[in-house]
């Protein structure tokens, strides 16, 4: 018998599971169903049970929990064990983990305890003849890779943003598996500091707006600032803009900060280096807003204004302000 | 105290990427550098050997210009490197890479602390760490941006969606380097001309006991292409207010973005 099953880790913070978990878990769905398998969703945590139905609105067949005391906080070796052991006992074809920091800290594990392949920030998966293809970007979005499994079970990290969601059927079940687990592990999370509460997180925002050197100094920043809130959404910075300290690197957008896919990316005063162009041309839809007619951010963007970063930001807050208070 | 880096030479960040096959265009390239996180993780081994005392050993894995990335990590003030060259070694999937770094670690170890880059840039997979902490049976930390070694074991800061995750984890063990961790110095004069003298062991598949079966891929690249352009920009004319209005129109209308 082939594999055909799919296995998807749901990861949830404060009681709720992440939306890349169920992004995994609709592309999941998706595979099970093309491959004849079932879907299985595994839970780790303390008091997490609850959320398994969750998982069966998304299109889990089974879920597997895992409920302990110990497992309060994160640690990756307890976690992998628990993959390990349901890859182990299901033999599914596939294992798909969302690329989260969790998810990124937690694959490579269980890829070395399966000795499966494993490829990392996928942008799509298909189906040939039974076998999963992947493509992913390689030297951040400046090349794409199409890749395969040579290995039995294909391992796979889901970048953020990019699968598409699936409604949730509410009339869907799913049979609960109690797992029990060997909780120890050296290394361990002691304590989570939330960042300020309110605050949209890059690789998950539907909305970015990003500034960049032709603000000319931190204390302009309140204007990228501004559009970002009326538009809900996220602030980036270039590099330039984060080496300069004006901003924490954290906001960095590009090669060596964070590669994020929104439905809208705002670029404003804002060249282009190849390097921040790696880490957004996968946005959906990209506007540029400098003076400067040759900037290369223009080659990326989708609509341009070609203007004075000072002039054109205040304006587009008030219309954006505007056009979000006409739709509530 | 032993440390021990594992870095990666990579295409200089700034340099566009020509592709063929399954590949880059190694010739197209005009600079190679060492990966940026991996400079995160060398400063760090240095710190540490700084405010006590620790020796450095870099171990990088890749054909001959490889030793440059070691040389350049020496003159930042690592002692010695190992550079793992193989003919059998080119084109080595993520699990295989582990894998020969992983028997060299242990070969040259035992290590008190292993440092390394969160991620390569280039391949992008961010898997080294995780499979090496596996592959030696470690405790592992990635993505840390601050490290700090007390009473045998390491606290580690880490940053995730919105938060700060505080870990603490037994020694030995693998720790990767996020941005933010350090600030990394250039080498100077001294440094280089010191780095010159300082030994590059070289090991091979059969000194690291590697067959064909221990570095068979577990995953392969099919194809590497350029992205597909972007479509032609629309430019907005018009004053700013003129421009915003229409812009605002155009997300909605057209792009039905907002």
């Amino acid at each position: 018998m082939t594999a055909a099953g799919v296995v998807v880790y749901a990861e949830h913070r404060a009681g709720e599971l992440k939306r890349p978990s169920l992004e995994a878990l609709s592309e999941g769905r998706r595979l099970a169903d093309a491959l004849d398998g079932r879907l299985h969703g595994v839970l780790v945590g303390s008091g997490v049970g609850g959320l398994a139905s969750e998982l069966a609105r998304y299109g889990a067949d089974r879920v597997h929990v895992f409920d302990q005391p110990e497992l309060a906080h994160y640690a990756t070796e307890s976690v992998a064990r628990a993959l390990a052991q349901v890859a182990e006992a299901e033999r599914p074809a596939a294992l798909l983990v969302a690329m989260t920091a969790m998810g990124k800290d937690l694959a490579p594990r269980v890829a070395a305890r399966l000795d499966a392949g494993l490829v990392s920030d996928c942008q799509a998966l298909e189906l040939r003849q039974g076998r999963l293809v992947a493509r992913r970007s390689m030297y951040s979005g400046k090349a794409i890779a199409t890749c395969a499994w040579e290995s039995e079970l294909q391992i796979a990290t889901l970048r953020p943003n990019v699968f598409p969601l699936a409604e949730p059927d509410a009339s869907r079940q799913a049979e609960v598996v109690k797992g029990e687990l060997d909780a120890a592990a050296r290394a361990r999370v002691t304590s989570v500091e939330a960042a300020s509460a309110g605050k949209v997180e890059l690789t998950e925002a539907q909305v970015i707006v990003s500034g960049g050197r032709g603000l000319k100094g931190p204390e302009n920043f309140h204007l990228v600032e501004s559009l970002a809130e009326a538009l809900g959404g996220a602030v980036g910075a270039s590099r330039a803009v984060v080496d300069a300290g004006w901003k924490d690197h954290q906001y960095q957008v590009g090669q060596t900060g964070k590669t994020v896919s929104p439905t809208l990316y705002v670029a404003c005063g804002i060249s282009g280096a190849i390097q921040h162009l790696a880490g957004m041309s996968s946005s959906r839809v990209i506007v540029a807003i400098n003076k400067d007619p040759d900037a290369p951010i223009f080659k990326v963007a989708n609509y341009g204004i070609l203007g004075d970063v000072f002039e054109v930001l205040p304006k587009l807050t008030e219309e954006a302000r505007a056009h979000l208070a006409s739709r509530n | 105290m032993r440390i021990a880096v594992c870095i990666a030479q990579v295409p200089d960040t700034a340099t566009r990427v020509q592709v063929e096959g399954a590949g880059i265009v190694e010739g197209a390239v005009s600079s190679w550098i060492v990966s940026p996180y991996d400079e995160f993780a060398v400063e760090e081994a240095l710190r540490i050997k700084e405010a006590g005392e620790a020796d450095v050993v870099v171990f990088s894995l890749g054909p001959e210009r490889a030793q440059a990335a070691i040389r350049t990590a020496l003159a930042m003030g690592a002692d010695s490197g190992v550079h793992l060259q193989d003919p059998s070694f080119e084109g080595l999937d993520t699990l295989a890479t582990a894998r020969a770094l992983a028997a060299a670690l242990r070969k040259q170890g035992p290590f008190d602390l292993i440092l390394t880059g969160q991620q390569g840039v280039g391949g992008d997979h961010s898997q080294v760490p995780g499979l090496l902490a596996e592959m030696l049976d470690l405790p592992s930390v990635t993505m840390a941006v601050k490290l700090e070694l007390r009473d045998g074991g390491a606290r580690v800061e880490r940053e995730i969606e919105g938060a700060h995750e505080h870990w603490e984890t037994t020694l030995p063990a693998v720790v990767s380097a996020q941005k933010g961790l350090n600030e990394p110095r250039y080498a100077n004069l001294k440094g280089i001309m010191q780095a010159k003298k300082k030994p590059i062991a070289r090991l091979g598949a059969s000194e690291l006991g590697l067959d064909a079966a221990a570095l068979a891929p577990r995953t392969r690249v099919l194809e590497l292409a350029l992205p597909a352009s972007r479509p032609q920009v629309t430019m907005i004319e018009g004053d700013p207010a003129t421009q915003s209005r229409e812009l605002i129109r155009l997300l909605h209308e057209e792009a039905k973005v907002l």
